[in-house]
């Protein structure tokens, strides 16, 4: 079985990041991801992201991934794409699905990375073909070139609902709405703002109350809620679209960190349940750290910058600096870039249970 | 009655006058000044740095909203392709006796052409009138963002902010 020092499940911005700073300290990184391309989420992202010059904002998210996979070429950070980590045992031993074979590693650090997953939402007709989360769109666009359908109707406000709008849009899709349950935008006013002036109808306080068509969408039906989200009878308006995208929100792919045991604890802000970490990242499992959105849904920023916290402090764990006032210092310049992108609303400081 | 951006989508013209990037009339009525319509802290800074006249401030919290200082501000353009939010342009009230020149960042295919004549939209997506395509420019620093002169009747230059072909 190869053994390797420090193994990083998934190459999105976190893994990379990780991966990265841990090389830049001599520590070998083997990188795994299950996808054929490395980036994570990044290299649908044709937008350019907010956040601080630092974090590169200003940049499209798909160039931010071409940067990092150098950076990380160039500390020779291994990636082996195509690979799957179904399962870890108490000793550290990686089951990996690899090319649709099995094989095993076994690391002495594992820092897992595994981002998150869209959140479905149930309604007669969710079934049909033509319902699909907005993610799922967003990679026919941007990666497959392909547009998901005619006439699409986005469900979800937030950042995720007004960013793929955006780049349906761009692509020539024709959006005839977004709706929204909650009584206010959820996402960044200035994306709405751009959606707006495209003039497409943002309708806040209305649900899908069912989705209609023969052998695929033909129409969507929608109910206006009240301020618990019960439907309001007799408020049915329709739509002729081909095309529902739900971006409703997304969980947190914490299966593997449940699976070897790690502490779970519910924060519905950051998107439900999150393995609980400490100030290094580490897991309530020793040689376990995590990062990025499978620690609470936040943004690439802070996945990048979670993953170099994690990344360094593998790299003193495993020996590879000391652990003195040099380490404390660069480790606590990592955590104060982190405090300034939340402004202390977020999931910082919590300490192992 | 408008509720705001945060429920219609677009500034309600409470928000507009607060908004500490967008110059009074008085101001624009004398040179060339960039709008900034962002009043939400959203953790961004990238139009500070993009300033080379230093007329944008955030300062410390990148929490803060951009602050412009009309006085610095030469209405030359470089922060409107360093803005994700697509929020900065740039009004020059005094293009002509008659027409302003709005400057917006543009990322749609296609793109239109000089001197076209376009429909031309408010924050709401409504066309409010017809301008002049007065510019279509880019360069490798604007990182595939546009950046388009539309030629309007003075009146519009406060709510035109997007076109139609
Ligand atoms: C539409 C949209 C717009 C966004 N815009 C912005 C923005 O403007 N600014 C910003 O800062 N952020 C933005 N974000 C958020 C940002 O993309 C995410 O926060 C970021 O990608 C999270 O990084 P991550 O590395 O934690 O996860 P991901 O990027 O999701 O990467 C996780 C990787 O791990 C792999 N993986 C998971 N489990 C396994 C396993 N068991 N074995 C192998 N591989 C596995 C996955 O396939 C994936 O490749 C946006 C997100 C979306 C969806
Ligand atoms: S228009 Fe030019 S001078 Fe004015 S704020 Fe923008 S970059 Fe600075
Ligand atoms: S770059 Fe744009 S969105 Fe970001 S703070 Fe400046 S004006 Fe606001």
């Amino acid at each position: 079985m190869r053994k390797v020092n420090l193994v990083v499940v998934g190459a999105g911005p976190a893994g990379l990041s990780a991966s990265i700073e841990a090389a830049k300290h001599g520590v070998k990184a083997l990188v795994l991801d299950e996808n054929h391309k490395p980036g994570g989420q990044l290299f649908k992202q044709i937008h350019k992201f907010f956040g601080s010059e630092q974090q590169m904002a200003g940049t499209r998210g798909y160039e931010i991934g071409t940067k990092l996979l150098n950076l990380a070429k160039e500390y020779g950070v291994e990636i082996k794409l195509n690979n799957r980590v179904i399962g870890i045992d108490d000793h550290n031993t990686l089951a990996i699905i690899d090319n649709h074979k099995y094989s095993e590693i076994r690391a002495k650090k594992i820092i897992l990375c595994c981002g998150a997953t869209e959140k479905p939402l149930a309604f007669p007709g969710w079934t049909l073909p033509g319902v699909m989360g907005a993610g799922a769109a967003q990679t026919l666009v941007n990666i497959h070139r392909v547009v998901p359908g005619e006439k699409i109707i986005m469900v979800g406000s937030g950042n995720v609902g007004l960013i793929v709008t955006y780049h349906l849009l761009q692509a020539g899709v024709k959006v005839k709405a977004i709706i929204d349950a909650s009584h206010k935008i959820t996402g960044y006013g200035v994306h709405a703002a751009k959606i707006k002036r495209a003039g497409i109808p943002i309708i806040l306080r209305y649900t899908v109350n069912r989705a209609m068509g023969t052998n695929q969408v033909e129409k969507v039906e929608l109910i206006q809620v009240d301020k618990s989200f019960n439907k309001i009878p007799c408020t049915q308006i329709s739509f002729d679209v081909d095309t529902i995208c739900l971006a409703v929100g997304l969980s947190p792919s914490t299966e593997l960190a449940r699976m070897i045991g790690c502490k779970l604890y519910y924060h519905p802000k950051l998107g439900g349940y999150i393995p609980m970490v400490n100030q290094y990242m580490q897991t309530t499992i020793e040689d376990i750290y995590a990062a990025g959105d499978m620690t609470g849904i936040e943004e690439a920023s802070i996945a990048m910058e979670e993953g170099r916290l994690a990344g360094l402090a593998c790299a003193i764990s495993l020996g590879y600096i000391s652990d003195n006032a040099q380490s404390q210092k660069a480790l606590e310049n990592i955590r104060s870039n982190l405090s300034q992108l939340r402004m202390g609303n977020g999931k910082g400081g919590i300490i192992n249970g | 009655m408008d509720k705001g951006i945060k429920y219609d989508g677009y500034l309600s013209e409470k928000e507009l006058a607060g908004a500490p990037g967008v110059p009074s009339i008085d101001q624009l009525n004398v040179k060339p000044l960039a709008v900034i319509e962002c009043i939400e802290p959203i953790p961004c800074n990238p139009c500070e740095r993009a300033c080379p006249f230093s007329a944008i401030t955030i300062g410390d919290s990148i929490w803060n909203l951009p602050v412009l200082d009309a006085n610095k501000c030469k209405g030359c353009g470089a922060c409107i392709p360093s803005c994700p939010g697509l929020a900065i342009f740039v009004v020059d009230m005094n293009y002509s006796s008659t027409s302003a020149l709005v400057k917006i960042p543009y990322e749609y295919f296609p793109l239109p052409k000089e001197g076209m004549e376009v429909d031309c939209l408010n924050r709401k997506g409504e066309a409010v009138t017809k301008g002049r395509i007065h510019s279509v420019k880019t360069t490798a620093t604007f990182d595939k963002t546009y950046i388009i002169g539309i030629e309007v009747n003075k009146k519009f230059a406060m709510e035109v902010r997007n076109i139609r072909m």
